[in-house]
């Protein structure tokens, strides 16, 4: 076993200069200088690994507290740290941006600062930075609780966490110096995105192999939404990033599909990535993590099953609605549509089966904050995932399409949903990951919820009035058959929603800084100061029997 | 750890599937609620209509294409049509009117200006204004006080060729550049600056204002006339009202003779069709125009 270890050892060194080797020879020999800059950090990144690697002290010791399992908690501890990092940084760069827009000369005139490179470094932190540490954190403390085995591989979950947050390095920075494919939440360039593709089949092999190696009859259904999440995001990754490089030393690239069809297939790997990152995966999050604190069981079990291979089967097709009157052919369209319709019920399923897992236990939400945001976040799901279907309805699309009543939808999904069933996530996560009796302030936790409600409210209110005075603006005629407002003139008209959105924006941001300090107080290990009113659950397991 | 021991679950009444995870994780045997199975059925039903309906399969060698055989780009081509045709009367009239006869018309007058405001609306009003309020460089259309000319044909000319632009018959004229070309010196720059003030009795300096006007007759005479009241075949403003195009404080004024001006106007012959020209032409004049 020993021999094994140090093996194991040896090999994840070896990989580390092996990356540090490809980093070193990008900053040598590659003529471009961002292409150089990136080959600097993933030397320097692949070189901090190893020497971590080196003492060995991550995997050890092998124990967990109240629990016949050693399970691997490393590197959920550093993903959560993560999330909450880039989720502080992500909100930031946003309402920067929605600041922007309401007020131009804050893009300062200079290119790192602009509107168009800061708007990718926005979507991918929240996105990809914020809600990828996230599942990555959920999805390996799930796997491994509720297949009570510890997570596959020795040094792979530590190379999957590393790896996947030096791609947002890359990707992020990137984007600040130009560097894009200028597709839409996929902007990274070929050479992060073959990086990203490695880090990836490292995450599905370490998930499926923990899987294996389970000690439950049963595989826990958050698991198959993770499972669908992985396996259809490795797809969606390679078929929309089919690049060529003008050369193997210079970041720039070309995709392969032209016109129409690098339309569809933009918005095929769009929608999914809404549907299979940003609503199967964080189902999965819910899945664990409502019926944990509330501890209730789950609603039911027969629609967890139907609505989980409705939503798979009926998302994938659902990308068209993106492209309604455009030059994408009527049928597609209509496909587009019709699916996204037939999805309402299928997402709803999770809603409900989210909502009536309290059943029983509706009082936590008055007592429970960290209920209250999960809850809350399950309910702003529902409403987005009916407003997109109706949005995906020709007639009304022709209003919404363009407008920033998207805008809003997207957030009231982003903001309400994602953001918030993670923040529900980190609050239970931190007192059992660090083996706290409790979080640091539930007070605080309140704060934060009030903070970010009246944050979305406000973001998404302030964008269905804009967004719908747009849309009727624009398609407004005289009785003689003329325009009855110029473009300019719709943008005048948007300038106080686009402040009172920049101050929901805020609020949002105030709410993830009371965040971060109450983890970090919790992490540090300070008395909390209201643990008589946190629920029991809010300790870790191991300290659970001791309290009652 | 868990085998299959159903329980019947406190709260609900409910039986439990058996299964358990990571401690206290069970499921209910609920049954699908009845409304959410049939809303599913109902949006299958109905997105199977649609797919009968309207354009939905792709088959070997093309799609269905509907009982309705719709499509979207013949949709959208029928309300051009019909947008067209509602404007058709009128559109022909003001293609073969005179800028003078559109005056004497007034439902073509009427409508050849809501036409102008639309086309002004989309195209000018990035620089002119939503208003045609004008901004430092851009004039204000709502005045009387022309550079080029304010009759209907001279407006024509304008939007159509544009004001140094690359259109070959564009309006041209360039004011030099007295300051940067050291043609004049600083105080002499100064002087005129004074001069041209003291025009539109904005001068302080009386002394520099007389030293000025020598000046002026010698270098700016020529285009802006003897008594500064500008040429319009030159597109040389006039000096002496309270109108200025670039700001009539003396920093401007000095900033205006040391560094030359000469704005740009694109040519529309050719982005818009000569009766939009001519709808626009009769929109600005309606603002402001006298002549």
């Amino acid at each position: 076993m020993a021999e094994r270890r140090t093996f194991t050892d040896v090999l994840t060194v070896l990989v580390a200069v092996a990356f540090a080797a490809v980093g070193l020879m990008y900053l040598v020999l590659s003529p471009d200088p961002v292409m150089k800059f990136h080959g600097t950090v993933l030397a320097l990144s692949a070189i901090i690994a190893a020497l971590f690697v080196l003492p060995n002290k991550l995997v050890q010791p092998f124990s967990t507290p109240g629990s016949d399992v050693d399970y691997c908690d490393g590197p959920i501890k550093f993903a959560t740290i993560a999330a909450v990092f880039w989720g502080i940084a992500g909100f930031i760069v946003g309402d920067l941006i929605a600041w922007q827009l309401a007020f131009p000369a804050l893009n300062l005139d200079l290119p790192w600062t602009s509107f168009g490179r800061l708007r990718p470094l926005h979507t991918s932190a929240v996105i990809f930075a914020f809600g990828g540490n996230v599942l990555l954190a959920t999805s390996f403390y799930v796997v491994q609780r509720t297949s009570h085995a510890r997570l596959a591989g020795r040094w792979a979950p530590w190379f999957v966490v590393w790896g996947y947050n030096t791609f947002i390095v890359i990707a992020g920075t990137g984007y600040l110096l130009g560097v894009t494919e200028g597709k839409e939440y996929a902007e990274p360039e070929w050479y992060a995105d073959l990086f990203l593709t490695i880090v990836w089949v490292v995450y599905l092999l370490v998930f499926l192999g923990t899987l294996m190696r389970r000690r439950e009859p049963h595989i826990y259904v958050a698991n198959w939404f993770y499972i669908a999440f992985i396996v259809t995001v490795a797809m969606l990754h390679l078929v929309n990033n089919v690049t060529l490089p003008v050369s193997l030393l210079e970041s720039k690239s070309y995709i392969a599909y032209s016109g129409v069809q690098d339309a569809m297939t933009q918005w095929w790997y769009g929608h999914n990535a809404v549907g299979f990152f940003l609503t199967a995966a964080f189902l999965g999050i819910m899945y664990y993590f409502v019926p944990k604190r509330a501890e209730r069981p789950v609603y039911s079990y027969k629609l967890s099953i139907v609505h989980f291979w409705t939503l798979i089967f009926l998302y994938i097709w659902a990308g068209p609605h993106h492209l309604h009157y455009t030059a994408l052919p009527d049928w597609t369209q209509t496909l587009g549509m019709t699916f996204s319709v037939m999805l309402w019920m299928p997402s709803w399923g999770g809603m409900i089966n989210g909502l009536m897992t309290l059943s029983g236990a509706w009082d936590k939400l008055r007592t429970d904050p960290v209920i209250r945001l999960m809850v809350v976040s399950v309910a702003f799901y529902g409403m987005s995932t009916f407003e997109g279907p109706l949005m995906s309805v020709k007639a009304v699309n022709s209003l919404s399409h363009y407008t920033d009543w998207t805008i809003g939808h997207v957030h009231s999904g982003a903001l309400g949903w994602v953001a918030m069933i993670s923040f529900g996530a980190i609050y239970c996560l931190v007192p059992w990951l660090w083996n706290r009796k409790a979080l640091y302030s539930i007070k605080l936790v309140e704060w934060h919820f009030w903070t970010s409600t009246i944050g979305i409210v406000l973001y998404i209110t302030s964008m269905w009035v804009s967004g719908i005075m747009q849309g009727l603006m624009w398609r407004a005629y005289d009785k003689l058959g003329f325009l009855s407002y110029s473009f300019v003139e719709t943008v005048e008209a948007m300038h106080p929603y686009y402040i009172i959105r920049a101050t929901g924006g805020a609020l949002f941001v105030v709410g993830g800084f009371i965040m971060a300090y109450n983890v970090w107080r919790t992490i540090r290990g300070d008395e909390p100061v209201d643990a008589h009113e946190q629920p029991r659950v809010a300790a870790a397991p191991a300290l659970r029997a001791q309290m009652i | 750890m868990s085998g299959h021991h159903k329980e019947v679950d406190a709260v609900t009444g409910v039986e439990t599937t058996g299964h358990v995870w990571d401690g206290d994780l069970k499921e209910l045997n609920k049954p699908l609620p009845r409304w959410w199975l049939w809303t599913f059925y109902a949006c299958i039903v109905w997105a199977i209509g649609y797919w009968v309906v309207y354009p939905a399969w792709p088959t070997m060698n093309g799609y269905t294409e509907g009982m309705w055989n719709w499509s979207a780009r013949a949709a959208a081509m029928d309300e051009v049509k019909a947008g067209h045709d509602a404007q058709a009367q009128f559109r022909d009239e003001l293609a073969k009117a005179t800028l003078g006869d559109v005056k004497t018309k007034p439902e073509l007058l009427r409508f050849a200006t809501a036409y102008g405001q639309s086309v002004f609306g989309t195209n000018c009003s990035p620089c002119h204004g939503r208003g045609a309020q004008g901004s430092p460089g851009y004039p204000n259309l709502n005045d009387d006080d022309w550079l080029w000319g304010g009759k209907p044909e001279d407006i024509v000319q304008t939007i159509a060729f544009g004001i140094r632009s690359d259109h070959k018959d564009t309006r041209i004229s360039a004011m030099p550049r007295f300051g940067m070309d050291s043609v004049l010196k600083p105080e002499q720059i100064s002087d005129a600056a004074e001069y041209v003030l003291s025009l539109s009795s904005k001068s302080t300096d009386k002394a520099a204002a007389e030293r000025g006007a020598a000046v002026f007759a010698e270098n700016c005479a020529a285009c802006h006339g003897e008594k500064g009241t500008g040429t319009q075949e030159m597109g040389a403003p006039n000096l002496t009202d309270a109108i200025w195009l670039y700001g009539g404080d003396k920093a401007m004024v000095v900033e205006s003779i040391q560094t030359g001006r000469g704005g740009i106007m694109p040519a529309w012959k050719g982005r818009l069709d000569d009766t939009a020209i001519k709808a626009v032409a009769t929109y600005v004049q309606s603002l402001g125009g006298s002549k």
